[in-house]
């Protein structure tokens, strides 16, 4: 049993896991504007629009 | 006539045990049809490099064809990537796109992997063996093989066994880990769901910037990240049917059937009937059960400041082995309740663990290199 190791990795563990929640909430953020900018709804509206 | 036999001699105690272990593989890729195509490649080849002075794997200054494959595709990591480029293709990130919160479920799905990385220090694996043993908990066996190999593990035999193994099992694992951390009330809990659209232009603006982002915080994940997002660009931009059909079957089914045969020749009984294998399977299991709790206990601390509660058991669905984590859990919400169709929730979250599972592989090798 390494115990001295297996303390060592906690920090690891920590950054690890804060990593992937940093990526994933960028990556979130990033898929809510594409849907606002890219939104169907919008390209409607625009068309109808444009239409009146 | 004693000279056609003269091999017999040369049988090592290990081998039949491995015929046998091959044997146990094919078996459960046929009879009980656990990841078929996988299995049974590696189950045959298991056999094949352990017959006595198999010309398959190099003896001496002969070299063996499967070591010969193993050189061209696994040791510079080629086999995964391109079986990436297939699964991209393959995954639709519609149901994801259109409830992108989601996402945060399959990057708390991947607790077990960190979890398992000190455990895996704690019973005495060097910090790269351990972030490769850690990794089986990526749910996702091309994920497992790259780091493994790209850390120089060497236990990619049994890491590759424990991955598709787990992953076949996740019916058995997950339900019971579930329970355990979820109350009744919590998993009778009601999802409605609401269909957004999602733009063409949206699906493929995705896997790029989900490669840019990926690539910029984690570089050694592009490769992993890049050739999935690429097989989905393919799928997603609408002019390459013939390409993206191609990936998805033929280039997927062509790898696979390698990737298996040629991870065998980890599988030599001598380096494999070590106590260590049956350590690392154990790991796995940790891996796969804490990436299950992981999930389910975001999910319950979400919901302490949630107005409209969420299902914890969704969480659980942020592993990566997809579809099939996603169906384990609806199917243990009709259980419940048979008017509680969680199915597009499980979806959506278990294709950003898919997602989740690999960035968690770019961030592991950047953690320990």
């Amino acid at each position: 049993m390494n115990f001295n190791g297996f303390l060592e990795t906690l920090p690891l563990m920590g950054k690890g896991m804060l990593g992937i929640f940093i990526v994933t909430g960028v990556i979130i953020l990033c898929v809510y504007a594409l849907n606002a900018i890219f939104s169907p709804k919008n390209k409607k509206n625009g068309k109808d629009g444009e239409d009146k | 006539m004693l000279e056609l036999f003269s091999n017999i001699t040369e049988i090592q105690w290990q081998q039949p045990i491995m015929w046998a272990i091959g044997g146990i593989l094919i078996y459960l890729a046929i009879k009980k049809e656990m990841e078929p195509s996988l299995l049974l490649p590696l189950g045959f080849g298991t056999i094949l490099v352990n017959l006595p002075l198999s010309g398959a794997i190099t003896q001496g200054d002969e070299v063996g064809a499967l070591d010969v494959l193993f050189n061209a595709g696994i040791a510079n990591e080629l086999f995964p990537l391109l079986l990436f480029i297939g699964i991209g293709a393959m995954i639709d990130f519609g149901p994801l796109l259109s409830n992108p919160k989601l996402m945060i479920f399959g990057a708390a799905a991947q607790f077990g992997i960190f979890f398992t990385l000190s455990m895996a220090v704690l019973f005495g694996f060097d910090l790269h063996d351990a972030a490769s043993i850690s990794i089986i908990g990526a749910a996702d066996g091309p994920t497992s093989i790259f780091v493994a190999q790209f850390l120089k593990s060497s236990y990619l035999g049994a890491i590759m066994v424990a991955a598709y193994s787990y992953m076949a099992l996740v019916p058995i694992i997950q339900p019971p880990v579930i329970k355990l951390v979820t109350t009744k009330k919590e998993r009778l809990i009601r999802m409605p769901y609401k269909q957004n659209e999602v733009s063409k232009a949206t699906k493929i603006l995705f896997p790029i910037i989900i490669t840019i982002i990926t690539g910029i915080v984690s570089p050694k994940s592009v490769s992993l990240i890049g050739f999935l997002m690429f097989g989905n660009l393919i799928r997603e931009c609408g002019v390459l049917e013939s390409l993206s059909h191609t990936a998805q079957n033929v280039l997927a089914n062509l790898v696979t059937i390698f990737l298996g045969f040629t991870i065998s020749t980890s599988m030599v009984g001598t380096e494999f009937l070590k106590p260590t294998t049956l350590l690392i399977l154990a790991l796995g299991l940790v891996a796969f059960v804490f990436d299950t709790i992981g999930g389910v206990v975001f999910a319950k601390i979400l919901n302490l400041f949630l107005r409209n509660k969420i299902n914890p058991m969704i969480g659980a669905a942020g592993i990566s082995a997809f579809p099939m984590s996603a169906r384990v859990v609806h199917k243990l919400g009709l259980k419940e309740d048979n008017q509680n169709f969680l199915l597009m929730h499980t979806i959506g979250v278990n294709v950003s663990g898919q997602i989740a599972s690999v960035i968690a592989g770019g961030l592991i090798i950047s953690l320990v290199i």
